[in-house]
């Protein structure tokens, strides 16, 4: 009896562990495309950053960035406008998100729309936006000179600045989500507390509610800062050919000069340096709690 | 103004002392927002120069738009590969969210990690090696390549959405609809897949915004009869600005915040059933 009871507990287990392998396999298609068309093409750049045009192992590639000055450049100015960037967003998003933490929660939920309005517009109906809105006779020159802040045409676009201007509102609600989201979930008693015992409200900001909302203004500022070293379009149409991001470099290197080493070299450095950059941040701070939430 | 001079919270000074608080927070949603609205009334001006507001207003970049061979036929190319994106990507991703799951192994968290790496890989690097490839495969130019990569970047966010939604399903309803005898696929298909629908649905929408608003690697991969939407727009702003960009931009826009309202309904819908 007990012998019959051991092979049924037995055949039930490997019918449980066939059915779990059945279920794992449902997984089959999705891994096999994005294999496909992610990892082995990504692998094969990888591999390809170490061959030189004969076909050996060489690290040419790699040294060539080192020693050519514009691939440097690239670099400098990839690390500084994403710096940029950030520090700008920070400056920008925390005290809207701050102004929004404290209004009613339905009259934030509309101001909310104002905030995800970018999200919900085509990146480059944007960028033509800025475009239109930036350049010498745009609104923004016109308005500026009618209200007499500046006096001549300022140069907006097609340099460091249309790029900058462009990049700080894709990036801003990136900065705004999670630090908002933080901000909602302070308690507000730690605050009357801080009153309680004597600090002016300045001094409750600074030693309370900063403190607290660190964690949502750290996940925001490295959210911004990766995504920005991956730039394509923006420097691309807003920086008029002026300026060349590491992934404008990487698109020059194939479309004029086919070279497939040097732009593979490019991608797994700027690859690995974002890794590092996220690898860090996971340890910091729970980043997919924001990224769930984040929302589209 | 007496309400300049009344704290802004118990523990906060007056309104007035941080009336620059208002202001910039003002502003910074101004500048959040002009792009967006913008381009619509950009789009009914009738002159050839881009001012604003428009002295005169007309139709005509909505007839060159129609009128376009080009933009017809990119118009064409990208909801070709939207839908076939869509339905390869929800397919794939709600399979895959489903099993991983539902299977329970240990090293799910492993290939969850697989499926989600095209998020974390920079585009860029991910355009060239597609191409790179489809060059070899001669796969360039072609929708099906289109379409596999784009379901590619598209899988991870269908994964994620259904996912989510599965973590807050109770698995023993299935459990009991099997015991009364449904086989597992009926199982799924009439008591796990109608309560997360909603989330289906909005990773399908998810889905198909992001082949269609994708640049980069269309960019590489798409060209000639099967260009899309993005690249041909991509290549004209880098070009010259041509007014019928607005009227096209005006129409992505309308069809982008519908399908993003729905989408946002819907995936509200999802957590509040549960």
């Amino acid at each position: 009896m007990s012998h019959e009871a051991g092979l049924n507990a037995k055949g039930l287990r490997r019918d449980a562990l066939a059915e779990r392998l059945i279920l794992f396999s449902l997984s089959g298609p999705a891994v096999l495309l994005v294999t496909m068309t992610m990892l082995v093409p990504v692998g094969w750049l990888f591999w390809l950053s170490f061959l030189d045009d004969a076909g050996g192992f060489s690290l040419e590639h790699y040294q060539r960035m080192l020693v050519q000055p514009s691939y440097g450049r690239a670099f400098r100015i990839t690390f500084e406008i994403s710096f940029i960037t950030t520090a700008i967003c920070i400056l920008l998003g925390y005290p809207l998100a701050y102004a929004l933490s404290q209004l009613p929660r339905r009259v934030a939920n509309i101001c909310m729309i104002a905030v995800m309005l970018p999200f919900w517009t085509s990146l480059l109906v944007r960028t033509y936006a800025w475009l239109v809105l930036l350049q010498r006779q745009g609104l923004i020159n016109t308005w500026g000179i009618k209200l007499g802040l500046w006096d001549s045409p300022l140069a907006l676009v097609h340099n460091l600045n249309g790029t900058l201007i462009g990049m700080i509102h894709i990036m801003l609600p990136f900065m705004v989500l999670p630090v908002y989201a933080t901000m909602r979930s302070i308690d507000r008693d730690y605050l009357k507390a801080a009153a309680n015992l004597g600090a002016s409200p300045t001094l409750a900001f600074w030693l309370v509610f900063l403190p607290l909302s660190l964690p949502g203004l750290v996940a925001g500022a490295l959210m911004v800062f990766i995504l920005c070293l991956g730039f394509y379009v923006t420097p691309a149409v807003l920086g008029g050919g002026k300026i060349t991001m590491v992934a404008n470099r990487i698109a020059t290197d194939i479309e004029l000069f086919f070279n497939w080493g040097a732009a593979s070299s490019l991608g797994v450095v700027l690859f690995i340096l974002t890794g590092i950059i996220l690898y860090a941040a996971s340890r910091l701070v729970r980043l997919d709690r924001f990224l769930s939430g984040g929302g589209a | 103004m007496s309400w300049l001079r009344q704290p802004a919270t118990e523990t906060q000074i007056t309104h007035g002392g941080r009336l620059w608080l208002y202001i910039l927070a003002g502003l910074v949603l101004l500048f959040l927002m002009l792009p967006s609205i913008i381009v619509i009334p950009m789009s009914f001006s009738e002159s050839q120069y881009l001012e604003f507001p428009p002295r005169e207003w007309s139709l005509r970049w909505y007839r060159n738009y129609f009128n376009s061979t080009a933009w017809m036929q990119a118009t064409e190319t990208s909801f070709k590969a939207a839908i076939l994106t869509m339905i390869v990507a929800t397919l794939f991703g709600t399979m895959a969210a489903y099993g991983l799951h539902a299977a329970r192994l240990g090293f799910a968290g492993l290939i969850l990690g697989i499926l989600l790496a095209p998020i974390i890989v920079p585009v860029i690097l991910v355009g060239i090696g597609v191409f790179y490839v489809y060059v070899k495969i001669k796969l360039v130019n072609s929708i099906t390549g289109l379409v596999l990569a784009h379901s590619m970047l598209a899988i991870p966010i269908v994964t994620m959405v259904v996912s989510s939604a599965l973590k807050s399903f109770d698995m023993n309803q299935e459990r009991v609809a099997r015991s009364l005898g449904a086989s597992r696929l009926r199982a799924f298909f009439f008591v796990t897949l109608p309560q997360i629908r909603f989330s289906v649905i909005s990773g399908a929408v998810l889905a198909f915004l992001t082949s269609f608003d994708e640049v980069i690697v269309s960019l590489f991969v798409s060209g000639g009869s099967n260009s899309t939407l993005t690249r041909n727009m991509f290549n004209a702003l880098r070009d010259q600005i041509d007014p019928t960009i607005a009227a096209m931009s005006t129409l992505v826009v309308i069809l982008t915040s519908i399908l993003l309202a729905i989408s946002q309904f819907l995936g509200k819908n999802d957590s509040r059933s549960d």
